[in-house]
């Protein structure tokens, strides 16, 4: 099983339908220790991928990704455009070249982005941010890989630590962004950006492993 | 929600069409993407300022743009940082041939989209620097934080160091001027209620009728401490001591008095923040040398207030005192 150019759109238009449907849910999180906006930035900058994606002639899964990237670095603003369009700008460099994706490819792809995401925004995993949801899933995507896993067994390993992380961020306190100027108060919530790309891991999954 | 508005998402489109409508002697804007730009850029052989961020902040940033401050404003959306695009634009259109200061106020958003414009904008041979604002004294701990946030500082900067440019300041200079100015000037801001960013139709926090929060960011996004509310007199000191004792600010300095409004308070309770304030600084033989009071960085609807101080010099004397002519700041002219 290898990830086709099809599977690579749904996954891109499946993140869009889960940040749509999850909108006010993030919004309300980043409410609870931000600024009240995360899930309409990353509805407003995904649904401008949608609108741009759908439309795409003749290009292969590098140019999907590196679209999706600059379509959510000049319409998201705030950290996350820059953050999320670095990260598919990753995913984007690293299949460069590419018509389908192996386990393996995947892994290292998704590991690269988040290498990209780290450099740019400086966070260390248990600062409270993104990187809490997406460096476990890319450590055990790569794991997974190397121990021969399939591919649904290893996207399903992925998924599962992007959300133990997610909800590992609950207790945090925030050292990052916006929510870190609450210092202890931080804690107690979960962080809104792991919340976002733990529907990013799971749209992954879920595009991965349809029949297409 | 009650608000002033016709469509959520016009909020921001509206509000430039406004100012374009109104100030068109001063400022022209550009749509897609928005900028603010004076009416003459580029101004040949002048080092260009452009500052931006989320908007709700007015009149910062677009009310600030004109003779004497800034050449370029670029308004994200409510409370988001503009995008790297939207910088870049901007940049080039004010760009004069010597160089272009962006200055940034210190928020994770807007440092990353600041950084990949100016990225870009050197790409294409425009000399960029940047100076981050980081003066708000509540962020105490910023080793374990994104750092001290820009908030009140920014408007006195962008006010001496536009009549820096004005003169034709070097870009080395004038950044040199704006490092100086955030060196020397502290904040801290308080709220008695919250605002409400019209995409979430809520107020971004609750706060009790007999709550204040102090220490709170222009973004709503809430304070330090929680406490319960007090006297004018005493909210000035509760907000004064910190800043004061953490420059520190000494005795026969000579500052720049700020009393600012979050957007919801009206000058009667300002004037009284003000009051309170110079009794405080004559009571620690700090002298005011100039005084700015009003609502020039707000947060919306929020009531409340936010205190800075900047220690003066000779030159920044001088400079606040040039003639600026914006749709937010005017005089001398």
């Amino acid at each position: 099983m290898a990830v086709t150019y099809e599977q690579g759109l749904a996954f891109v238009q499946g993140f869009a339908a889960a940040i749509a449907e999850n909108k006010a849910y993030l919004t309300q999180l980043d409410s609870e220790i931000g600024d009240a906006d995360h899930g309409t930035n990353m509805d407003r900058g995904m649904q401008a991928v949608l609108a741009k994606v759908g439309s795409l002639e003749g290009a292969d899964l590098s140019q999907l990704f590196k679209t999706t990237a600059m379509t959510l670095i000049s319409t998201v603003g705030g950290a996350s455009g820059p953050l999320y369009g670095t990260l598919f700008l990753g995913l984007g460099t690293a299949v460069t070249g590419k018509t389908e994706l192996s386990t393996e490819d995947w892994g290292q792809a998704l590991a690269a982005a988040v290498q990209a995401v780290r450099a740019r925004g400086k966070a260390q995993p248990g600062d409270k941010t993104m990187i809490d949801a997406l460096q476990p899933a890319a450590d055990s995507l790569r794991e997974a890989a190397q121990d021969g896993a399939t591919l649904e067994a290893a996207l399903a390993t992925c998924e599962q630590a992007a959300e133990q992380g997610m909800q590992a961020t609950i207790p945090l306190v925030a050292r990052k962004g916006r929510a870190s100027y609450l210092g202890e108060r931080s804690a107690g919530h979960q962080d809104p950006g792991a919340t976002s790309s733990w529907l990013l891991v799971r749209a992954a999954r879920q595009a991965f492993t349809a029949d297409t | 929600m009650k608000k002033l508005i016709n469509r959520v998402e016009d909020v921001v489109k509206e509000e430039l069409e406004g100012i374009v409508a109104a100030h068109s002697d001063l400022v022209r804007v550009h749509f897609a993407p928005n900028y603010v730009v004076r009416v003459d850029a580029p101004v040949s052989g002048k080092t260009a300022l452009v500052s931006g961020g989320g908007s709700g902040h007015e009149p910062m940033h677009g009310g600030f743009v004109g003779m004497g401050m800034l050449d370029a404003a670029c308004p994200g959306e409510v409370f988001t940082s503009p995008t790297p695009d939207q910088i870049l634009e901007a940049t080039k259109a004010v760009s004069g041939g010597a160089g272009v200061l962006h200055i940034v106020k210190n928020y994770t958003g807007d440092i990353l989209n600041f950084e990949m414009a100016a990225d870009l904008a050197k790409a294409d041979d425009i000399e960029v620097e940047a100076v981050v604002i980081n003066d708000d004294v509540a962020v105490q701990d910023s080793l374990y934080t994104a750092g001290r946030r820009g908030v009140g500082t920014t408007v006195l900067a962008e006010k001496i160091c536009g009549a820096a440019a004005e003169a034709h300041a070097s870009l080395k200079d004038v950044a040199e001027l704006c490092r100086r100015v955030n060196a020397n000037g502290r904040s801290m801001g308080m709220a008695l209620t919250s605002c409400t960013v019209p995409a979430a139709g809520k107020p971004t926090f609750d706060l009790g009728e007999q709550e204040m929060e102090i220490g709170i960011g222009i973004h709503g996004e809430p304070g330090r401490e929680r406490r319960a509310l007090a006297s004018a007199d005493e909210v000035v000191e509760m907000l004064t001591r910190p800043i004061v004792e953490d420059l520190p600010f000494k005795r026969g300095d000579s500052v720049l008095a700020f009393v600012n409004g979050m957007g919801g308070t009206p000058l009667i309770e300002l004037y009284i923040v003000y009051r309170a304030l110079s009794r405080y600084l004559d009571g620690v033989g700090v002298k005011i040398g100039r005084k700015l009071i009003g609502p020039y960085i707000t947060s919306l609807e929020m009531a409340g207030c936010s205190i800075t101080l900047l220690r003066l010099d000779d030159e920044m004397t001088r400079l606040w005192d040039a003639p600026v002519n914006t749709p937010g700041l005017r005089w001398g002219v």
